[in-house]
């Protein structure tokens, strides 16, 4: 935890330092007539987050903040894995999108996270992965009328069939 | 008298069969549609505007007004069963009804939210009726200086929100505002800070993004690595006389935040660059604040959902002032009001009262019906909401990631957004295990892009003199009170007292 600490504020100040530069892109002082330039507000606060970080860091080197103090591993093996499944999961679940339909993947990722990660039964796991998108289908394509996105075009018979439901 | 006369006429109108029917259907819609993550008043009264047009104008802005309603109350409802908070008035509900509901309490935290509500809209139906247009005249007095001067009173009760960690707090804060900076210089229209030079940072970072990333993704993240995926259920089973003992503690525990929540809300919610954001998120400062016990909140206080809810429901009905009496609309849900009065051909303004008095009283009383439909719907709705939260965490888990992407995919239609969504979610898991507070930055993203332009705008106004916050009679003394506020927890980092709790972590 100690070196995930200042680890985190060593980025942090660097990710300041990007945003200073680049805030820098537009004027930052005061222009007669204008007002602040528009690169302003992000630049004084990006330093302001810089002045943080050190200050974070210097309590990291007096030890006055507790994951400063801590030897506990930042993620244990255990919680690794299971940031691993669940993580890894929800980056598949957000790859097949665009590939299977917002409405597969979540039917995909419902059933790997109810079956697999779950334990739940085969019967239950594939009932609330098929009715959820179907009900999440009809919510937001019949009664919002809002499209997501409906994946490669060999989807399309499915999408077809369910458009001719609701319109 | 005359007042109570046209009230009385406005509420017989409400109460026609077909403006009752209106009343009841858009609230029940508003609630499901609040409680849905990523969607919110705005997109309940934008979808369903074509449909009015088939009822009388009184009707249709009936049917409007009570979605509007139904959805304020419904955001309470996603804050405190899913922990996300589905729209920007919910945040601050989102800070005390999550833990509570994580507690077992999830009914009283609903409970709690829903009578709050129903007192705060009460409570500016009531001012709103008395004071219309004297209070448009305020709401017109304030400039950028009084709004800035108001933000950085928001921005101050954020530091004390914070927690121990000074640094980290006002880390949080900055990152808030500066991911809210993204996109284009709102003065001037030229790009800023696309992040890598990749293009979909020109659309900016919104504010659902970074919160359903946070509360969403990242909350259920920590979760499932803390407790090992093993979640007891602690959710007890709902019943009447459970839920009558919730409203008893609800006002007795409550009564302070309501009351806060209720004028302050409404005052804030007139002010036309405001809304009921900001007031949601202020009364919770104050209410804190304000509280005996300071520590309860972010761990499960009453008062800290109490104050939220009452005054997004008091703002709402506030944000409808400017929009009737001046035509200036408060919020993006007004804004979509005042065109559909446009289009039903009536025009907004101080003749409105005069000339189209029917209706005008006729919305009126539609707000003290809605807000008692409201009320009783929501209550009705409350134990299926607890029946959701009783489900196997490793059923609820899933559903509510899916609910997170769908939600932000909803509100923003940019599949770069998911991915960002996804992003702040591993990153808050990361800041969180280092004790960084997380609420603090979903707040100052929600005002920066209030607080930056008229900041900008006053500063232009005095040619950058920025003693125009000081020597203006209003901006003045809310600029000093919020220096002050600023200042105290400096000094505690010189003066460390007991350790207080870290809100919404």
């Amino acid at each position: 935890m100690r070196y995930g600490e200042i680890l985190t504020a060593g980025v942090l100040a660097l990710f300041s330092i990007y945003l200073m530069v680049k805030s820098a892109e537009l004027p930052i002082g005061f222009i007669r007539g204008q007002g602040p330039g528009g690169g302003a507000w992000p630049f004084w606060l990006s330093g302001i987050m810089l002045i943080c970080c050190a200050m974070i860091a210097l309590n990291w080197w007096r030890r006055t903040s507790p994951p400063s103090q801590s030897d506990e591993p930042f993620f244990d093996n255990h919680g690794w894995r299971t940031i691993g499944l669940v993580g890894g999961g929800l980056i598949a679940f957000i790859g097949l999108i665009e590939i299977i339909s917002m409405y597969g993947a979540i039917a995909v990722f419902l059933f790997y996270y109810l079956w697999f990660l779950g334990r739940h039964s085969l019967a239950l796991s594939l009932i609330l992965s098929l009715a959820t998108p179907l009900l999440f289908f009809f919510f937001f394509e019949g009664l919002m009328r809002i499209t997501m996105p409906t994946g490669m075009s060999f989807t399309d018979p499915v999408f077809d069939f369910l458009y001719d439901i609701i319109y | 008298m005359e007042i109570l006369g046209l009230l009385g006429d406005g509420m017989l109108i409400a109460l026609q069969p077909l403006n009752l029917l209106l009343i009841f259907v858009g609230v029940t819609v508003g609630l499901f549609i609040g409680a849905m993550p990523g969607l919110g008043s705005v997109n309940g009264v934008a979808i369903l505007l074509p449909i009015t047009f088939l009822v009388p104008p009184s009707g249709a802005i009936i049917f409007l007004a009570a979605i509007y309603y139904g959805a304020m109350y419904g955001g309470a409802i996603s804050s405190v069963t899913l922990g996300i908070p589905g729209a920007s008035t919910a945040v601050a509900t989102t800070f005390d009804g999550r833990p509570l509901a994580m507690k077992g309490r999830a009914s009283l935290a609903l409970v709690t939210a829903a009578i709050a509500s129903f007192i705060g809209g009460s409570v500016a139906n009531i001012i709103f009726t008395g004071f219309a247009p004297v209070l448009a005249s305020v709401a017109l007095s304030f400039g950028p200086p009084e709004i800035f001067a108001l933000m950085l009173l928001a921005f101050a009760t954020f530091v004390g929100l914070g927690g121990e960690d000074i640094p980290k707090t006002v880390l949080s804060i900055c990152l808030g505002l500066v991911l809210g900076a993204i996109g284009f210089d709102q003065i001037s229209g030229a790009p800023r800070l696309v992040l890598f030079d990749i293009n979909a940072f020109l659309q900016g970072i919104g504010f659902l993004v970074l919160a359903i990333g946070v509360y969403g993704i990242g909350e259920m993240l920590w979760t499932i690595e803390q407790t090992r995926g093993e979640v007891e259920n602690n959710t007890p089973k709902m019943t009447a006389r459970g839920m009558m003992s919730d409203a008893g503690e609800a006002i007795r525990e409550g009564w302070k935040g309501t009351a806060i929540g209720s004028f302050l809300g409404f005052f804030v919610g007139i002010l036309p660059a405001a809304g009921a954001t900001p007031a949601s998120l202020m009364s919770y400062g104050v209410a804190k604040m304000t509280s005996r016990k300071p520590e309860q909140f972010g761990r499960g206080s009453v008062d800290g959902i109490a104050a939220p809810e009452a005054a997004n429901n008091s703002a709402s009905t506030g944000s409808m002032l400017p929009m009737l009496t001046l035509g200036i609309p408060g919020s993006p849900t007004t804004a979509i009001l005042l065109g559909g009065m446009v289009i039903w051909g009536l025009v907004p303004g101080p003749r409105l009262f005069v000339d189209e008095s029917e209706f005008v009283w006729g919305l009126i009383g539609s707000f003290y019906i809605s807000n008692m439909a409201a009320l009783f719907i929501n209550l009705a709705f409350i134990p299926v909401f607890i029946w959701m939260l009783r489900m196997p965490f490793t059923i609820l888990a899933p559903m509510i990631f899916v609910l997170s992407i769908v939600g932000g995919y909803a509100a923003t239609r940019d599949m770069f957004d998911i991915w960002l969504i996804l992003f702040f979610g591993f990153g808050a898991l990361v800041l969180r295990r280092l004790d960084y507070p997380l609420a603090p930055a979903v707040l100052a993203i929600v005002l920066g892009p209030i607080a930056e332009p008229t900041l900008r705008q006053s500063l232009l106004l005095s040619s950058g003199d920025p003693m125009i916050f000081f020597n203006r009679p209003v901006a003045g003394p809310i600029t000093i009170i919020a220096i002050i506020l600023i200042l105290l927890p400096a000094l505690k980092l010189f003066r460390r007292k007991k350790p207080t709790t870290a809100v919404g972590e």
